[in-house]
């Protein structure tokens, strides 16, 4: 306040634009002390950078099986750096796009859960009565179905396809989510400054958009990061399970081909760890970031 | 803690239900889970696009006719609402219907394929359990020190694993061997051919297949309860009970162990009751990894056919074990701390 000089005229849309790049600079500035964090955001940055360029990084003829001209589960050496699988693909090149699957599943059944988690937490913290409680008793009864074998089965009956695991995986996981939302939510509607919006007329609705979703929305954003962490370890499960999509090459079917082929019998060691470690590094950066950001977004976390 | 309390003297007090009360309340909640499963599972399996008769007669049943008498054979020519009444009284009584693979009931199956589940994520969990909490408590009260940093590295690095990756991994070394080293385990199953389980030699044999699968398991699960249990630890350290008790002459150890460390176990047991609920959901990739005859490799063989009434009784078995596990958590809970029978 004090660089604005009294008397001079601010409208309120730019003060609100100057306290919001100010919060973003002090969240910053705190994420920047964490060491993790960083880490897993130069991480991820890689990996994006991967899947964005991948047709420019490997040759995307090596993906075709017609076209593989090596030699069968040829071990590493100058000319394919990371040797072949069991048709003669080169490994490397099917790392690279893999990328693409595991962070498109990762980011768009993220999106899903988040978005059911959040309406449905909001709503059953802010409405009342029955509507509440119905909403309530359907998240912990989704809460205990059992996750993996629930992911099975929707996988199974609705088909093999990118879309469809993206889609059984943000069907299945987003009641924790609206758990988290619905108690914020209710620490939320008791404040006194939505008392003071109650007062002044505000309805229902406005009180959700305008005061509740801004303010958990920080939260709903750590939480997400944590989620997508967990999103690409169902889609390489449920791929190495065979449910994956069969159109495409990701690092859950690599290793799902590695196992049936016998890559672990024969020593192919160049074809289960490669895509393994991919794996590991993707959902341990998401899982940093996501811890740093929940330091960031929660003063009573940052304590310790 | 207190002066959040007191700032809120408006705020309602709810009254607080004796034990009997909420014990009420709790098992008629699980009840309804139970209810809302058993429909869940019934119209998963009809009411989504594709028919049964269709999708795992794809080989065998050819002509209309021999569909006709499928769809027969397993009710599936009666009405909707029909179905689900004859679906709700198998239920009950315990009859969940055929395998189509083994032909034989789903029931007979799902018990027998039990014993090695249980005997495989037991033996997990309680070593999971007993290690994670013990490199929690270690890390939170070293915190900041390297056995802190690499034991946080460590488990979040086991976290973020596909544990069957990790199975793997441990196959291609441990026992198929590295180079010219040989492996010392076997590769699978749940014990040699030739041996007879119920001797004691038997059960070394046992033992010494699980061997692998247990170590994976265990290794997985571990990173849950070590990081649960240091934010848990961290929590209670600055209090001030802590302080008066090193004032008191205490020594560290026992402030740890009596005082510190009792306090902070109560989240870990949730983890842990819980945990107990997915054993299911967990075994599914190690039984396919390490092919043990348990209920999870009986649930993925299932997907292939698909096999569908083992995939309902499986799911039901899953769904059923959490519910029980949390109805348990939740009294004991209610017993331990009678803060949460509100």
């Amino acid at each position: 306040m004090t660089t604005t000089p009294a008397g001079s005229h601010v409208s309120p849309a730019t003060l609100a634009r100057r306290r919001r790049a100010q919060s973003v600079r002090r969240n910053w500035t705190l994420f920047r002390g964490h060491k993790a964090g960083l880490l897993g955001l130069g991480m991820l940055a890689f990996f994006v950078a991967l899947a964005v360029f991948a047709p420019l990084i490997v040759d995307k003829d090596g993906l075709d099986l017609t076209q593989a001209t090596a030699g069968v589960l040829e071990p590493p050496s100058r000319e394919y750096w990371l040797g072949t699988d069991d048709s003669g693909r080169p490994i490397l090149t099917q790392l690279v796009f893999g990328s693409r699957v595991s962070l498109f599943i990762g980011i768009f059944a993220t999106l899903i859960s988040m978005v059911i988690g959040t309406v449905v937490g909001l709503l059953s913290g802010f409405l009342e009565g029955w509507g509440a409680k119905i909403l309530f008793r359907l998240t912990e009864w989704f809460l205990v179905l059992p996750f993996l074998p629930l992911a099975l089965i929707l996988a199974t009956i609705l088909g093999r396809g990118l879309f469809n695991i993206a889609l059984v995986i943000g069907v299945t996981s987003w009641p924790a989510t609206a758990l988290l939302i619905r108690s914020q939510a209710l620490s939320i509607r008791e404040r006194p400054y939505l008392e003071r919006a109650r007062v002044l007329g505000a309805g229902r609705w406005h009180q959700i958009t305008r005061h509740a979703l801004p303010n958990v929305m920080p939260m709903v954003f750590a939480n997400t990061t944590l989620t997508v962490a967990a999103a690409i370890l169902t889609e390489t499960t449920l791929s190495f399970l065979g449910l994956g999509d069969p159109t495409r090459v990701s690092w859950g079917t690599m290793l799902e081909n590695a196992f049936s082929v016998g890559a672990i019998t024969t020593g192919a060691w160049w074809y289960i760890v490669p895509p393994g470690v991919c794996v590991v590094l993707v959902v341990l950066a998401f899982t940093l970031v996501g811890q740093a950001l929940e330091d960031v977004f929660n003063p009573r976390l940052r304590e310790r | 803690m207190s002066a959040v309390v007191a700032s809120q003297p408006t705020a309602p007090v709810a009254r607080r239900k004796s034990y009997g009360r909420y014990v009420l309340s709790k098992v008629l909640g699980a009840l309804g889970s139970l209810a809302f499963v058993v429909v869940v599972n019934f119209f998963l399996f009809r009411v989504l696009p594709g028919d049964p008769a269709r999708v795992l007669g794809r080989d065998r049943l050819k002509t209309a006719e021999e569909r006709a008498n499928f769809r027969a054979e397993y009710g599936l020519d009666q009405s909707l609402p029909h179905q689900f009444l004859t679906y709700l009284q198998n239920t009950f009584t315990g009859h969940l219907g055929d395998s189509i693979r083994y032909r034989v009931p789903v029931s007979d199956l799902i018990l027998d394929r039990l014993w090695p589940t249980l005997l495989l994520v037991g033996t997990s969990t309680i070593l999971a359990m007993l290690i994670g909490v013990w490199i929690g408590v270690v890390g939170a009260w070293n915190r900041g020190r390297t056995f802190d940093r690499a034991s946080t590295g460590f488990t979040l690095t086991v976290y973020s694993m596909p544990e069957w990756w990790l199975g793997l991994i441990l196959i291609a070394v441990l026992a198929v061997g590295l180079g010219p080293l040989d492996g010392i385990f076997p590769t699978g199953q749940l014990h040699s051919n030739d041996v007879d389980p119920s001797s004691l030699e038997g059960m070394f044999d046992t033992a010494r297949h699980l061997a692998l699968p247990v170590i994976t398991l265990t290794l997985a699960y571990l990173a849950e309860y070590s990081l649960v249990m240091r934010s848990s630890l961290l929590d209670e350290i600055g209090e001030d009970y802590l302080t008066t008790a090193r004032a008191k002459g205490l020594r560290d150890v026992v402030v740890r162990r009596r005082h510190a460390v009792r306090n902070a176990l109560l989240p870990t047991t949730t983890v842990s009751a819980l945990s107990f609920g997915f054993v299911v959901s967990g075994a599914i990739t190690i039984e396919t990894v390490f092919s043990i005859p348990g209920l999870g490799l009986l649930s993925s063989e299932a997907l292939t056919g698909p096999d569908y009434w083992v995939l309902q009784g499986t799911f039901l078995v899953a769904a059923a074990g959490v519910i029980i596990a949390n109805l348990a958590v939740n009294l004991i809970y209610g017993l331990l701390d009678p803060r949460v029978r509100t």
